[in-house]
């Protein structure tokens, strides 16, 4: 799949905004560490959002995507999403405990929202398991924990030792999920083959042409079109960056550079969640001319 | 599954690959009521386009046991269809009386999850519109009763110049294209996700003659019966040579 940098974006940016909501309200913040960490998880959604638009062709009609929450998970991340954002500012305002609850509630239902767009399509095995949500939340609880750290070591520094503390636990458990899934992405056999694509049995089957000279949506959309070198540079950056290095820079207690490198560990780690799917559309896109 | 399905049943045995289909689709839904269709640079050195169908080419084994086989591939309006669910906006819907699968234009966001949802690449997105376009089966035509009524049927059913595309309510018994489905092993393209495609591609099938090693030399030959006879030698006459049939 191509990965799209407002995709890349908008996944990668809610999830360090739910992750540092989760972090505030379970750590029971208060005062201006709490209102500073509450404004600035409202920054990151608001930013994920923005960034979502320009995924869309017609982004003045986006209040129709929240029609179909009864089929489309897309639907009801879309419903999801703003319903959170109210509530992360309605506990800024009110700071009372069910608000926190509910927002608690409402931020695991986005993770799972977000994870079960990518996990509900059964055509794209790398992505049609349980590990693609549960490791959407554990990298985003481990992002949203490491800028906690870094918020504190601002603002408030006694609970910066625990935050860092959590966020290594995390970030520990969240790489194992990774991990995981990287194991189990790297022994898939893909269930379509050109046999069943175009059903003829033969193990041998060329494709010759593809109908067009100078590709089409089909070939932009669903190919990354980086070479192998740049995908295996990627995966190394992921696998350093999502919690190695910025364990080292929780542990070296430099929080802020820690949450940079993890962010930036993310967007190479939501890189190559796009770019190691393969659809069985590309079957049928193997060869121009 | 007693409604209607129309459907495309497209004999692959038939099919010549010229692309007539092709070009015809793109000619009737570009100015039909579901265009235009876009291209971009069309006459430059990076073409592309939208197109609703296309026709790729596939060479079967290795040579010199090769096969050539031409597949046009356009939305094969699935009975259970992926990429409508997925859809936020409700743009994608099945049509309850016919089954064609259809995008409502106006109400698409062009965010392309459709056509993620899609094993067979069937959704393209118009780069210029910004929204998800598919085949509509003709949708403008068929119903059409200012058209003769031969002409109710999609345009690239029309052009093909071989009658490799067969139009018709796949649900009926009776219709052509479900005769050809039954009859001559009709199939649909990667049943392994259970979509149940409503189109279904007829296979290539090769016409040999079969001999039998009793159709060159009947085991009941009587000048046989008492075993092989001594072979005559060439000198000899033969019976051609001596008797006029």
């Amino acid at each position: 799949m191509h990965p799209a940098w407002s995709v890349l974006l908008l996944t990668t940016l809610i999830g360090a905004g739910q992750g540092l909501f989760i972090a505030l309200v379970a750590a029971q913040a208060s005062g201006r560490f709490l209102q500073t960490g509450l404004g600035l998880s409202l920054v990151l959604l608001a930013a994920g959002l923005l960034a979502s638009f320009f995924h869309l062709g017609h982004p003045e009609r986006a209040w129709r995507s929240a029609a179909m929450w009864r089929t489309s998970w897309l639907s009801r991340e879309v419903i999801v999403l703003p319903a959170f954002m109210v509530l992360v500012a309605a506990y800024a305002w009110t700071q009372s405990f069910a608000l926190g609850v509910l927002g608690l509630a409402t931020c695991l239902a986005l993770f799972v929202c977000t994870g079960m767009i990518y996990a509900c399509l059964p055509f794209l095995q790398e992505w049609r398991s349980p590990l693609t949500v549960v490791n959407f939340t554990l990298l985003g609880c481990a992002s949203g924990l490491t800028a906690a750290a870094a918020l504190a070591a601002w603002l408030e520094p006694a609970p910066a030792r625990p935050f860092a503390a959590a966020a290594l636990v995390v970030g520990a458990l969240a790489y194992l999920g990774r991990l995981a899934s990287l194991y189990r992405n790297a022994r898939l056999r893909p269930k379509s083959t050109l046999a069943s694509a175009i059903g003829v049995k033969h193990p041998k089957i060329t494709q010759i042409a593809q109908g067009a000279m100078g590709g089409s949506f089909n070939t932009r959309e669903f190919f990354h079109g980086r070479p192998r070198d740049v995908v295996r540079a990627t995966r190394w950056t992921l696998l350093a960056l999502v919690f190695p290095v910025p364990a080292l820079l929780l542990l070296a207690g430099e929080p802020l550079i820690a949450f940079l490198a993890q962010y930036a560990g993310l967007l190479a780690e939501r890189w190559y969640f796009f770019a190691e799917a393969k659809h069985p559309q590309n079957l049928y896109y193997q060869a121009i001319a | 599954m007693t409604t209607k399905q129309l459907a495309l049943v497209i004999d692959l045995n038939v099919c010549v690959g010229c692309h007539a289909c092709v070009t015809s689709c793109k000619g009737w839904n570009d100015a039909g009521a579901a265009g235009p269709l876009t291209d971009q640079n069309p006459y430059g050195a990076d073409p592309s386009g939208t197109f609703f169908n296309r026709v790729q080419t596939f060479e079967v084994g290795e040579f010199p046991h090769t096969e050539t086989v031409h597949l046009p591939k356009s939305c094969l309006h699935c009975e259970d269809p992926p990429c409508v669910p997925v859809c936020p906006t409700g743009a994608s819907y099945k049509r309850a009386e016919d089954g064609i699968v259809l995008v409502d234009y106006d109400k698409c966001i062009g965010c392309k999850y459709c056509s993620w949802a899609c094993p067979y690449g069937a959704r393209e997105i118009d780069e210029q519109q910004k929204v998800m376009k598919k085949c509509t089966l003709c949708v403008d035509r068929i119903y059409d009763a200012k058209l003769p009524e031969a002409e109710r049927k999609p345009a690239c059913v029309l052009a093909c110049p071989t009658s490799a595309r067969l139009f018709g309510d796949i649900h009926d018994p009776a219709s052509d294209a479900s005769r050809a489905i039954r009859e001559q092993g009709g199939y649909a393209l990667m049943p392994e996700w259970g979509t149940q495609p409503a189109n279904h591609y007829l296979p290539r099938r090769k016409t040999e003659k079969r001999l039998h090693a009793d159709e060159l030399e009947r085991h009941d030959n009587p000048l046989k019966v008492d075993g092989l006879l001594p072979r005559p030698s060439p000198e000899e006459p033969a019976l051609d040579d001596v008797t006029s049939w």
